[in-house]
C-alpha cells in the first residue's frame, strides 16, 4: 500500500499515530506559538515523508464541531441517536477510523451510522481540516 | 419610531436573513447585513412610509449591505473568493412566496439540526427565526447572556466547519428530521409557558415566539400531521395563560382555574384542528398531547373533566414516548377516572432515583396521599418537593398546599 516508498514491502506492517493533547485553538494562542507548532508538523513530515513512512493523515477540526453517531438496539437497522460532541466514555476505545469523501455532514453522518461500530459502540464523526481553504 | 414597526421588521426581518443565508452561506454575515438594513429602514420609514413590499425592499438592500461588507473586508483577506461566489449569483429580482418560503424552512432545519445540542437549537432559532437579541434570549431568569453568545457562536461555527447543509431535508429524511424540528418549537414555547425561574409567567415573550413558530411550521408543512399537532397543543394551552396565577403570582391548579379568563375561541381553534388531524391516522405524541389539553379545555368545570378519556391518551402517549414525565400526568388522570389507590401503582413503579429532585414527582403522591386520607404522609411528600428547584410560582402554591395539609391534620 505504501507506493511512495521503493525500499517498503507489501507485507511491511502498518500503524496508526493517534495525536492526542490540549484542544487546540490558533486563535487562542500567539501566532508564533502557533507557527512553532505548525513548523515542527512542517519538520516532522518532511523528515517521515522523505523516509517514505507516512501513508496518509489529516489534521481535525476541534471538538466542537464533532458528532457522536450511535444506532440504538444494538443492530444494525435500529434508531439512529445524534449527539452534538466528541465521543466521552473510558469504557470504550477507539477501534479504527474511516475518511469518508462527503459533500456535507448529513451525508457522512448517514454513512457514519452504516459502521457496525456505529451499534457495537460510537462513532465521532468530525470535519477533517482542510488547509488549501486557509485564508 | 414606533413599538409596532420594530416589532414588524423583527420579524420580517427573520424572513429576510433566511434568504440572505442562501445569498452568503454564512449566518453571522447574513445576520450582520439583515440588521444593518433595518436600521436604514427604521431611520427611512417614519418618513417616507413603508415601502409597497417590505419584504423585497429589506431583502435588497440587505443583499446590498452584505456585498459592501464582502468588498470592505476582501481588502483585507481572502474573503474575495466568497464575494464573487455571491456577485455570480446571476440577475436578482425580488424573491417570490415560494422562494421565501423555502428559505425559511432551510433556515429551521438547519437551525435545528440533531447535530446541535438542544439548548443550542432553542438559542440559534430565537436568533435566527424569531429575531430577538442575545440579552433578550437569556434575560436575568433564564441563562447569562455570555452563555446565550457563546451557545450561538459555538453552534454558527459548526454549522459552517462540519458542513451542516442549508436545505430541505428530502422527503425519506423528514422522519429523522422534523422530531428536533418540532421539540426546539415546543422548548421555546415551554420556557415562555412554565418559567424556569421567577414568576410562571416571567417570559410569556417565549410563549407568544413560540406559537407564532408554531403556527409558522404549520404554514410550512401543511401536511404534516405532528406539526398540526404542535399548533393545536400551543393553542390550547396558551388559551388558559390568563387563569394560571391568582393575584399573589402563586400557581392555580387546573380544576380550580376561572374558566372565564380562558381564551375559548383559542381553545375552538385547537378542537378544531385536533378533529382535523386524527383522521389521518399517522397518531404522534403532539397530537395526543393537544387531544388532552383540549379535553381540559372543552369541560364547562373542572368536575367535568372526561378523566376516563384522558388516562387513555396518556396510556398511549406513554406507549409512543415513555418518560417520567408522561407516566406522573398518566397517574394523575388515573387516580381521577380510577381513584387514588390506580395512581399510586402507576407512580411506584417508577424509578425514584430518576424522580427524587422533580418536584411535581413529590407534590404528585402528596396530592394523592391528600386524597386518600393519608395526611402524615402527604406532609412528608410535600415537604420532599419543597426542597426541590422549582419556580417562585410553584413555591408558593406548594407551600400553601402544605399549610393546609397541616391545618386539615390539627
Amino acid at each position: 500500500m505504501c507506493h511512495n516508498s521503493s525500499k517498503k514491502e507489501n507485507t511491511m506492517p502498518r500503524y496508526a499515530a493517534l495525536i492526542y493533547g490540549p484542544e487546540t485553538d490558533p486563535a487562542a494562542g500567539s501566532p508564533e506559538d502557533w507557527a512553532k507548532v505548525m513548523s515542527d508538523y512542517n519538520d516532522f513530515g518532511a523528515a517521515a515523508g522523505a523516509a517514505g513512512v507516512i501513508g496518509g493523515g489529516e489534521a481535525l477540526q476541534p471538538t466542537a464541531t464533532a458528532t457522536t453517531v450511535h444506532v440504538k438496539g444494538g443492530a444494525k437497522g435500529g434508531e439512529v441517536v445524534l449527539t452534538d460532541g466528541p465521543f466521552a466514555e473510558t469504557k470504550e476505545v477507539l477501534g479504527g477510523l474511516y475518511l469518508l469523501d462527503c459533500d456535507n455532514l448529513d451525508e457522512a453522518l448517514r454513512w457514519a451510522a452504516q459502521i457496525p461500530g456505529a451499534w457495537l459502540g460510537r462513532v465521532e464523526v468530525r470535519p477533517v481540516i482542510d488547509f488549501s481553504e486557509q485564508g | 419610531m414606533t413599538r409596532p414597526l420594530e416589532e414588524f421588521l423583527r420579524i420580517e426581518g427573520g424572513r429576510v436573513l433566511a434568504t440572505l443565508v442562501r445569498f452568503t452561506g454564512d449566518i453571522s454575515l447574513a445576520e450582520d447585513a439583515v440588521q444593518d438594513a433595518i436600521l436604514v429602514a427604521l431611520e427611512r420609514w417614519p418618513e417616507s412610509g413603508v415601502p409597497h413590499n417590505p419584504g423585497a425592499w429589506l431583502t435588497t438592500a440587505a443583499r446590498n449591505k452584505a456585498l459592501d461588507r464582502l468588498r470592505r473586508e476582501s481588502k483585507r483577506s481572502s474573503t474575495e473568493r466568497k464575494a464573487n461566489v455571491l456577485t455570480g449569483s446571476g440577475p436578482y429580482g425580488p424573491p417570490n412566496e415560494t422562494v421565501v418560503h423555502d428559505d425559511q424552512l432551510r433556515l429551521i432545519f438547519t437551525c435545528c439540526h440533531p447535530a446541535l445540542s438542544p439548548e443550542a437549537r432553542v438559542a440559534l432559532t430565537l436568533r435566527t427565526i424569531c429575531g430577538l437579541t442575545t440579552a433578550e434570549i437569556a434575560n436575568v431568569h433564564l441563562v447569562a447572556e455570555a452563555t446565550i453568545g457563546q451557545r450561538i457562536s459555538r453552534a454558527k461555527k459548526k454549522i459552517a466547519l462540519a458542513r451542516i447543509p442549508y436545505r430541505i431535508p428530502p422527503d425519506h429524511e423528514l422522519p429523522d428530521r422534523l422530531p428536533a424540528v418540532l421539540t426546539t418549537v415546543y422548548s421555546v414555547f415551554t420556557v415562555g409557558h412554565h418559567a424556569p425561574s421567577g414568576r410562571l409567567d416571567a417570559r410569556t415573550d417565549l410563549a407568544d415566539e413560540g406559537l407564532r413558530l408554531a403556527r409558522l411550521l404549520v404554514e410550512l408543512m401543511p401536511d404534516e400531521p405532528e406539526c398540526l399537532g404542535l399548533l393545536a397543543l400551543t393553542l390550547a394551552t396558551h388559551a388558559r395563560r390568563a387563569a394560571r396565577l391568582d393575584p399573589n403570582g402563586g400557581l392555580v391548579l387546573l380544576e380550580h382555574q376561572d374558566r372565564s379568563l380562558w381564551r375559548h375561541e383559542e381553545i375552538a381553534e385547537a378542537a378544531a384542528l385536533v378533529e382535523q388531524v386524527l383522521p389521518r391516522r399517522r397518531v404522534g405524541p403532539y397530537q395526543i398531547q393537544a387531544a388532552i389539553s383540549c379535553l381540559h379545555g372543552l369541560a364547562l368545570t373542572g368536575s367535568d373533566t372526561d378523566w376516563g378519556q384522558i388516562a387513555e391518551l396518556y396510556r398511549m402517549l406513554e406507549t409512543l414516548q415513555p418518560s417520567p414525565v408522561v407516566r406522573v400526568n398518566r397517574a394523575v388522570a388515573v387516580a381521577y377516572a380510577a381513584g387514588p389507590e390506580a395512581g399510586f401503582a402507576l407512580l411506584d413503579a417508577l424509578d425514584e432515583g430518576t424522580v427524587a429532585h422533580w418536584h411535581l414527582y413529590w407534590s404528585t403522591r402528596a396530592e394523592l396521599l391528600l386524597r386518600s386520607g393519608a395526611l402524615g404522609d402527604a406532609m412528608a411528600s410535600f415537604d420532599r418537593a419543597l426542597l426541590c428547584d422549582m419556580n417562585d410560582s410553584d413555591r408558593r402554591f406548594l407551600a400553601g398546599r402544605r399549610g393546609a395539609c397541616a391545618i386539615a391534620r390539627k
